[in-house]
């Protein structure tokens, strides 16, 4: 006989969740995961102009600002049939990559490695250490990544205005234009933030950890030095196990993202068991068996989903929409973007044991070293006095689909324009795809399968095992549901 | 000064916003000004069980709460229940809990845009009944009702914005932290005048362009966005062009409109929110304290006394002529 235990509110996760556990003999046997907020933006986006979409979705998520931004300019361009000029190309990817590098930060070092401070750990021979060096607000980390990130946000302030929450991102284009001056500015900047990450995070050379091919030479560099905060979580997941905790679904889907002359810088895709196969976005089917909307019949594709809230409806334990890829459970995020895009490291991680924890705040860390020298590379392609937005108009009767990789993952909009407004527009959020509900099927959500299993007391404190799963996911709850 | 920060009806963007505050470490700051946080859901490592119980504590006053901030609308759906926010772990929803600690702390503050007026989570056909601490919109009312004052006499103090400048909200919660901020620090809508006594235009890069109503016809353009792309810095109320945002930005200086977000309504504008809305070829929403036919006069005078050097450089997304050098006659 199984306990049932509703745990929340589990914080440091950019929005509210709620877990509820079945746990027997000490182990979770069952866990449903839930999103305790609703506001409707799919609801308040229809008959909107399309253009006003870009002022609206941004704020659907704070931390995802410029991401839900690129993704509407990108389902807008579609709906238009129009292509930024390369300038606008280099802006936006270099804006969304300045998010997705910030969040990459923010997750490690706010959100992420405070866990370690717990009292849980006193008895480890790194507790002090980690204690001292990433409580939560008080300590050493913390306060000197605050300052750091302050300042790589200031591209934000040239390239896009303000963060969060820009209009630079548009469909044609950025409306931002850069001058010579402004480009060597960006360029102290990035040069700064690469010093940090040397210094602080890495303790080495950007180009030295993304050369790393598999978790062998992993652990040959992590005993070569003893700087960086990266390696001091390398020996806490040793001790801890951390790479055999929050084994998912083992089927990881991309939509690839930052746009190149030719195809994306990281390319789209799916990744299960070994082999790289081919991304069928029309096999993708939003289910709504438990969640909080009125029921569909089968499961629907974006382009034809709706979103009709129902507080009190039977089975129904989420606000969040259960999205399927061809009826199978995909995780996203870092590791499945890398693991498509085929790093041989984390391909490596991938084939010794699996996805993990470990696996996935490490190869978080790497596309940090893998991103900031290709941000580098398009500041240097940027030509001030070539143009940087061109306008156009979406025809009165028309659609579009925005493809995109926020940092935690694929963000999906899918836009449908009648007599010139906005008729239907629905989200597919990373964590939406990360912390869905069970399905029509019973299938359950990727965390609700990661956090299966795991030791569990059917009343005194949970152990800092669930949170490290919960977080490692890097999850926003405010964009799952939106 | 014990501050608890609660999230609702919100994207969690004015916390990042206050991330990216560029006085040092955020965290040292607030110390070295006595703010002491209670709890934050981004930033506190107190969760589940831990953060539940202390959340009740400060709602039955064992717990005394010097400043309670909240973000995020307050969402009343469906149909009065509050049911669209529970806060994680029970089942009261989020308006029960904040109606509670509102009622106890010593001040309450609003931060964005969201908790002063409802905001975006309004906007449409608020789908979730969303409002503000004390407003909904323009009205007074909102969750905490008209009359809502403080144990000091304050009513919520509405640190508008979406988001908020981090200084904004830092400067806000430092005057309480020194007991200095008093009623008639705060404007007609409870927003700190600090900030609110200014209006965007002021300081803004593009004054040339405006001066000569040199207009940009399309984004990327450098003239001025007020009369073809709904700009509103003329009639907003915040000092974004004299404080600027991470590092020498505002949304003006990005090259898109200022869209009013520090006002209620803000959301619904009526028109698209990047064009402007004009009547016979005049822009309806005229700068602050301008007499129309003043306006208009000035307009048509200053467009025919526009130097060529700003005509062509207004549409052009580069410097197409640069100001003329000229030597003194000596």
């Amino acid at each position: 006989m199984s306990t049932r235990r509703i745990v929340g509110p589990f914080n440091r996760v950019e929005g509210d969740l709620e877990v509820t556990l079945d746990i027997d003999a000490g182990r979770v046997v069952a866990a449903y995961v839930n999103s305790p907020l609703y506001r409707g933006f799919e609801q308040i986006l229809q008959g909107k102009l399309p253009a006003d979409a870009l002022v609206l979705v941004p704020r659907i998520c704070g931390i995802c600002s410029v991401a839900q931004s690129a993704a509407a300019a990108l389902a807008l361009a579609d709906a238009a049939g129009i292509v930024p000029p390369p300038n606008g190309r280099h802006a936006a990817n270099l804006t969304l990559a300045a998010e997705n590098l910030a969040d990459h930060l923010t997750h490690f070092y706010l959100f992420f490695m405070p866990d370690f401070a717990r009292e849980e750990y006193k008895s480890r021979r790194w507790y002090h250490g980690a204690a001292e060096r990433f409580r939560a607000t008080v300590g050493s980390a913390p306060n000197e990544v605050l300052p750091a990130r302050a300042r790589f946000m200031q591209s934000m302030g040239l390239l896009a205005g303000k963060w969060p929450h820009t209009l630079a991102v548009q469909a044609g284009g950025s409306t931002r234009p850069l001058q010579s001056s402004e480009v060597f500015r960006l360029h102290r900047i990035l040069r700064e933030f690469r010093g940090f990450l040397e210094r602080t995070t890495f303790g080495a050379p950007l180009e030295e950890f993304a050369a790393l091919t598999g978790r062998a030479q992993l652990d040959a560099w992590r005993d070569q030095a003893q700087e960086g905060d990266l390696r001091r979580f390398l020996a806490i997941a040793d001790d801890l196990g951390l790479w055999g905790l929050g084994r998912g679904t083992e089927r990881y889907m991309s939509y690839g993202c930052y746009a190149l002359d030719e195809g994306r810088l990281f390319a789209p895709g799916v990744w299960h068991e070994g082999r790289r196969l081919a991304l069928d976005v029309g096999a993708i089917a939003e289910d709504t068996a438990h969640s909080w909307y009125a029921a569909t019949g089968r499961p629907q594709h974006p382009a034809e989903g709706g979103t009709l809230p129902v507080a009190d409806k039977e089975g129904a334990y989420s606000w969040c929409k259960s999205p399927r890829l061809g009826g199978q459970v995909v995780e996203t995020g870092a590791l499945a973007r890398q693991a498509v895009a085929g790093h041989p490291l984390v391909r490596d991680i991938l084939a010794d044991g699996g996805g993990s924890v470990a696996a996935r705040v490490v190869a978080r860390l790497l596309e940090i070293t893998l991103v900031l020298p290709q941000m580098e590379a398009w500041l240097d392609r940027i030509v001030p006095g070539e143009p940087w937005c061109i306008t156009a108009q979406p025809a009165d009767e028309t659609a579009g689909v925005g493809l995109i990789e926020a940092a935690r993952g694929s963000l999906g909009h899918w836009l449908t324009v009648r007599r010139g407004r906005i008729h239907n527009y629905q989200i597919i959020a990373p964590t939406t795809w990360n912390f869905s509900p069970r399905d029509a099927a019973g299938q359950p959500g990727a965390l609700e399968q990661a956090l299966a299993g795991l030791a569990a007391s059917a009343d005194g404190q949970l152990p800092a095992a669930i949170h490290h799963v919960v977080r490692s996911f890097d999850p926003c709850m405010v964009c799952t549901v939106h | 000064m014990k501050l608890l920060w609660l999230q609702s009806g919100g994207c969690g963007g004015c916390t990042l916003s206050w991330l990216g505050s560029e006085q040092g470490s955020l965290f040292r700051l607030l110390a070295d000004e006595g703010i002491d946080i209670l709890w934050h859901p981004s930033l506190s490592e107190a969760c589940l069980d831990d953060a539940r119980e202390l959340i009740a504590r400060c709602a039955d006053g064992r717990e005394p709460v010097d400043v309670l901030c909240i973000e995020g609308s307050l969402l009343r759906g469906p149909r009065g229940s509050g049911g669209f926010h529970r806060f994680g772990g029970g089942a009261k929803p989020m308006i029960d809990w904040v109606k509670q600690i509102a009622g106890r702390a010593k001040h309450v503050v609003a931060i964005g845009s969201c908790s002063a007026w409802g905001g975006i989570t309004a906007a449409g056909i608020n789908p979730t009944d969303a409002c503000g601490l004390q407003y909904d919109g323009e009205a007074a009312g909102g969750l905490l009702g008209p009359e809502f004052r403080d144990s000091a006499g304050l009513p919520v103090i509405n640190v508008a914005g979406c988001p908020p400048h981090p200084d904004w909200i830092t400067e806000t919660l430092a005057m309480l932290a020194h007991g200095s901020l008093r009623a008639e620090h705060l404007d007609d809508f409870g927003r700190p005048r600090f900030y609110a006594d200014q209006l965007v235009h002021h300081g803004c890069p593009r004054n040339e362009y405006y001066e000569f109503k040199a207009s940009a016809e399309k984004h990327s353009d450098q003239g001025c966005l007020m009369e073809q792309l709904g700009c509103k810095g003329t009639q907003a109320h915040a000092d974004c062009n004299q404080r600027l945002w991470n590092g020498e930005g505002s949304c003006l200086r990005g090259g898109y409109a200022c869209i009013r977000c520090t006002e209620p309504g803000f959301e619904e504008p009526g028109h698209a929110f990047e064009s402007t809305p004009k009547v016979a070829g005049i822009p309806i929403g005229l700068p602050a304290d301008m007499p129309k036919a003043w306006f208009i006069a000035l307009a048509a005078l200053s467009k025919s006394a526009t130097p060529a050097r700003v005509r062509e450089n207004a549409t052009a997304d580069h410097q197409l002529r640069a100001p003329s050098v000229k030597r003194s006659k000596k």
